[in-house]
């Protein structure tokens, strides 16, 4: 295989410097290090689209799983919504239902939705194909990974069947409440959440270390760590955080199990319920609350940076200019990702926990606004001076950075302990996780849905349809999530099935009720989108290949859409990063990744 | 244009939206008017940088739109430009974060002077004791919960004997007397919040929690059981009313102590056995 590199074009010698002063960096060409990856090459139909060892399919596979299981997710918001709109007028919904679909629509969003599209979806479709492998490392363990997932969310779904139904403990699962008959769902409903969750680590634990070591060992020669295009490093840093914050879910699902079902006492303490003393001594609910917290903030990161990752390079791309402060960026995203390890408590505040921990957290977390900060003014500096294509990718991205910024300052207030004290489970706090994490990500996922469909179909989405969808979608969102901020600062309580005649509530009725209208818009526009996306399939307008004028390498494989093994005979050798676009000097707008600086000899781009 | 005129009408009707939206604080009826003090601060600040961030970049929109004819410009990075917005943002959160750690050291250092006052929690309900005259509250035990003991007092503990059961989900509190609440929960989490005191701490099975403030304003204030506790959580309300201190001595007057509990509860038994007889 080794020899088959030697006929390349590129080793040519830096061409004279006839057009100036400037001179090209001279070339080099890393040896190959190890021979290339022996794929499984699938026979039947069932082993190229159902147990499939292509990340490219699997990466689908998980996408749609994902989609499916989150427009349970929304639906159940609407229930929510329509109680809080307009209570009393839907005989379905008791606090029990009430309490239920908040729990799972809590779960589902997270966990089986925006974890597994981006990291699952996004992570294993574009990991290979942007640095320049044939396929993940391990493509048997990658595939089972997606089984391990798809089981996870049937076991889900299954609790919506079992007596008493799902678990209603909020998203949270608190104990002691989540495993005593006080909430709904104790019976069977949190066991099977509890199995779930254990599953959805455990497949997650073998697709995640996939995408870290295809990273780390699997890259094509000359794609440096700093030559990589930011989602994967997004992508990267998100799964090095799974993988180490996961755990501390999992074993937290376990004990939780055993509490219930065996009768440990890891989280329960003395308790006196229903008249009469229970069996439970000795235990800490609070231990529960670092253990899911160390989980959980890490978590809001795990969707965040591939976010970030991603729409660095799309506004990059459709901007038609480098991002700005790139190393800045890489290194933003690495700093944001160990010091979302040490800011978990900032859950916690009000939890009882010892409260000189206030201090500690309150300073950890704020830290973090800094590298994020740098990362909000990268974005628009990218921006300035570029020749901005008004693609629907970029309005998605635009509506990313107002969401973004806008769930970020919120997160300024209550990760300031004191100020945390008053909000701290009221809708402030809700209208900050939804737009910072819940709105602000799926700008992102939208935006790339955009972007990558003609590669994965080889066909545009209607452009129309798209215009309308970022229009509902992101003013609809804007204009759910800006006035809750308010309902909190008038002290309403989250999490609360009526209000009754609080006088907090009088003036928060009509807010309320718009507020529902607005959703409710806003989650069948999401419809129209999945119509778009499904109709588009076969009789989208056809794209011409790179239709972005990209320059990373999924764009350039030699089939389009790629294909089985990615890139044909030959891995593509890469030369610069995925950024030089309007490169003074050159004729050409855009230089690709595998450009060498022999075949564009006027390009004054910057060693990278 | 199209699209920068809307993203900039966002943020100013957004501004807009603050101004002439009826939604805002309570008024605050308790000692932690700095916690407002630092809200606004933080408002102000973080809101200046939304509007100028967004702004900013509704006006790259509008200025750089595609032109053929147009060239984006190549520039990888810009280092002074990085180090002084660095520098910047981390001035800008020393300044939000330095008054908050100050507001925060008050709110966790209790004042001697402050009036012990247990509040218990239950599903879906609350209860006090006062800790009458010595000024101490008696030991309590969850085994010793039974329907003659309802707070699992400790009989031999002296202390407790003069404690002021209060079991109803209404408290009366006298004003510009710093109390310091002392939270207990029977069975699972729960947070006893009043949004005019702006403070809240969460109760717990096993450990007693706390926090402290001063009510200042005379009235009738709701309690909000602001951690999620099981179905019935949105119905765990009961009031807060801050008395002048005569109100508050005839309202002390007429509830009742663990011993004399203790004692009622022993003849209405002796009653019962009696008309059992």
């Amino acid at each position: 295989m080794n020899d088959e590199y030697t006929d390349n074009k590129i080793e040519t010698k830096a061409a004279d410097s006839s057009s100036g002063s400037y001179a090209p960096p001279a070339e080099k060409i890393p040896a190959q290090e190890a021979p290339d990856q022996e794929l499984y090459h699938a026979k039947s139909f069932w082993t190229k689209w159902v147990f499939c060892q292509d990340a490219k399919v699997i990466g689908i596979q998980y996408a749609l799983t994902a989609t499916a299981i989150g427009m349970i997710g929304l639906i159940l918001s609407w229930g929510m919504r329509l109680q809080l709109g307009f209570p009393e007028t839907f005989s379905f919904l008791g606090p029990a239902t009430y309490y239920q679909s908040v729990t799972m629509h809590g779960m589902i969003m997270v966990i089986y939705l925006l974890t597994a599209l981006f990291l699952g979806g996004f992570g294993n479709y574009l990991i290979p194909l942007m640095v320049g492998a044939r396929d993940m490392v391990f493509p048997y363990v990658n595939m089972v990974s997606y089984w391990m997932f798809l089981v996870a969310v049937l076991v889900l779904i299954a609790s919506f069947f079992v007596p008493g139904g799902p678990t209603g403990a909020g998203w949270t699962l608190y104990p002691p409440q989540a495993i005593l008959p006080g909430t709904p769902g104790s019976e069977m409903g949190i066991v099977l959440m509890l199995v779930s969750l254990s599953l959805f680590v455990i497949g997650f634990t073998m697709g995640g270390l996939n995408y870290v070591i295809t990273i780390l060992q699997s890259r094509t020669r000359g794609m440096t760590l700093m030559r990589m295009p930011l989602t994967i490093w997004g992508i990267f840093t998100a799964t090095v955080l799974a993988l180490l914050a996961f755990p501390a879910l999992f074993v937290a699902c376990i004990m939780m199990t055993l509490d219930n079902l065996l009768g440990t006492s890891f989280f329960m303490p003395e308790i006196f319920t229903m008249g009469e003393k229970l069996d439970y001594a000795g235990g800490s609910p609070i231990l529960f609350q670092h253990l899911f917290w160390f989980f959980g903030h890490p978590e809001v990161y795990i969707v965040a940076l591939p976010a970030f990752g991603i729409v660095s390079d799309l506004i990059s791309v459709h901007a038609r200019k480098n991002v700005f402060g790139y190393r800045m960026m890489v290194w933003a995203i690495v700093i944001i990702g160990a010091l979302s390890f040490i800011v978990w408590a900032h859950h916690m505040y009000v939890s009882g926990m010892n409260p000189w921990f206030g201090f500690f957290f309150a300073t950890t977390t704020l830290i973090i606004a800094v590298p994020t900060a740098i990362k909000v003014y990268n974005w628009v500096l990218t921006l300035w001076r570029g020749n901005i294509h008004l693609t629907i990718p970029m309005l998605f991205s635009l509506g990313f950075i107002v969401t973004f910024v806008n769930g970020g300052i919120t997160g300024l207030f209550l990760g300031n302990v004191i100020i945390d004290v008053p909000l701290s489970d009221t809708y402030f706090v809700v209208a900050h996780f939804h737009m910072v994490m819940g709105i602000a990500p799926l700008m992102v996922v939208f935006g790339a849905i955009y972007h990558w469909y003609p590669l994965i179909t080889g066909r545009h989405l209607n452009q129309t349809l798209g215009k309308i969808h970022f229009w509902v979608t992101f003013v609809g969102a804007y204009a759910i999530y800006f006035p809750m901020h308010y309902l909190g600062f008038i002290g309403v309580p989250r999490r609360y099935f009526e209000m009754y005649d609080s006088p907090y509530m009088t003036s928060g009725v009509g807010l309320n009720q718009f507020i529902t209208v607005a959703a409710l818009i806003v989650g069948f526009t999401q419809f129209l989108f999945l119509y778009n996306i499904f109709t588009s399939w076969y009789k989208g307008e056809k794209s011409e290949r790179n239709p972005w004028k990209a320059n990373s390498l999924e764009w350039h494989t030699p089939d389009y859409p790629p294909t089985h093994g990615n890139f044909g005979k030959e891995l593509p050798v890469v030369y610069r990063w995925p950024y030089d676009f309007s490169v003074p000097g050159s004729d050409k707008e855009y230089i690709p990744q595998h450009v060498a600086p022999s075949e564009v000899p006027t390009a004054k781009a910057e060693q990278t | 244009m199209f699209v920068a005129i809307i993203f900039a009408l966002i943020i100013v009707g957004s501004i807009i939206f603050h101004f002439w939206s009826p939604w805002w604080w309570t008024p605050v009826a308790s000692n932690w008017g700095n916690i407002d003090d630092t809200i606004i601060l933080t408002f102000w600040v973080t809101g200046a940088v939304f509007v100028a961030v967004c702004l900013f970049m509704a006006y790259c929109v509008w200025a750089y739109r595609y032109r053929p004819d147009r060239k984006a410009e190549y520039k990888p990075e810009d280092k002074k430009l990085e180090f002084r917005l660095t520098w910047l943002t981390a001035l800008g959160v020393v300044a939000l974060l330095a008054p908050g750690l100050v507001v925060w050291n008050k709110y966790i250092t209790v004042p001697e002077n402050a009036l012990k006052i247990e509040v218990v929690a239950y599903q879906w309900g609350w209860n006090y004791r006062l800790p009458g005259d010595d000024g101490i509250l008696g030991k309590t035990s969850v085994g010793l919960i039974n329907d003659d003991n309802p707070y699992g007092l400790d009989s031999n503990d002296p202390n407790s004997k003069d404690d002021i059961l209060v079991m109803d989900a209404d408290l009366h509190l006298k004003i510009n007397q710093p109390v310091k609440i002392e939270l207990r929960s029977l069975d699972v989490l729960h947070n006893f919040y009043i949004p005019q005191f702006r403070a809240k701490m969460d109760t717990l099975p096993g450990i007693i929690t706390y926090y402290w403030f001063t009510p200042e304003k005379k009235g009738e204030y709701e309690i909000l059981c602001a951690e999620y506790c099981g179905t019935g959580h949105y119905a765990m309300r009961g009031f807060v009313k801050v008395d002048e201190e005569q109100e508050y001595s005839d309202w002390l007057a007429k509830q009742i102590s663990f011993e004399k509990m203790l004692a009622k509860n022993k003849l209405e038994k002796n009653l019962l056995i009696a008309e059992k007889n």
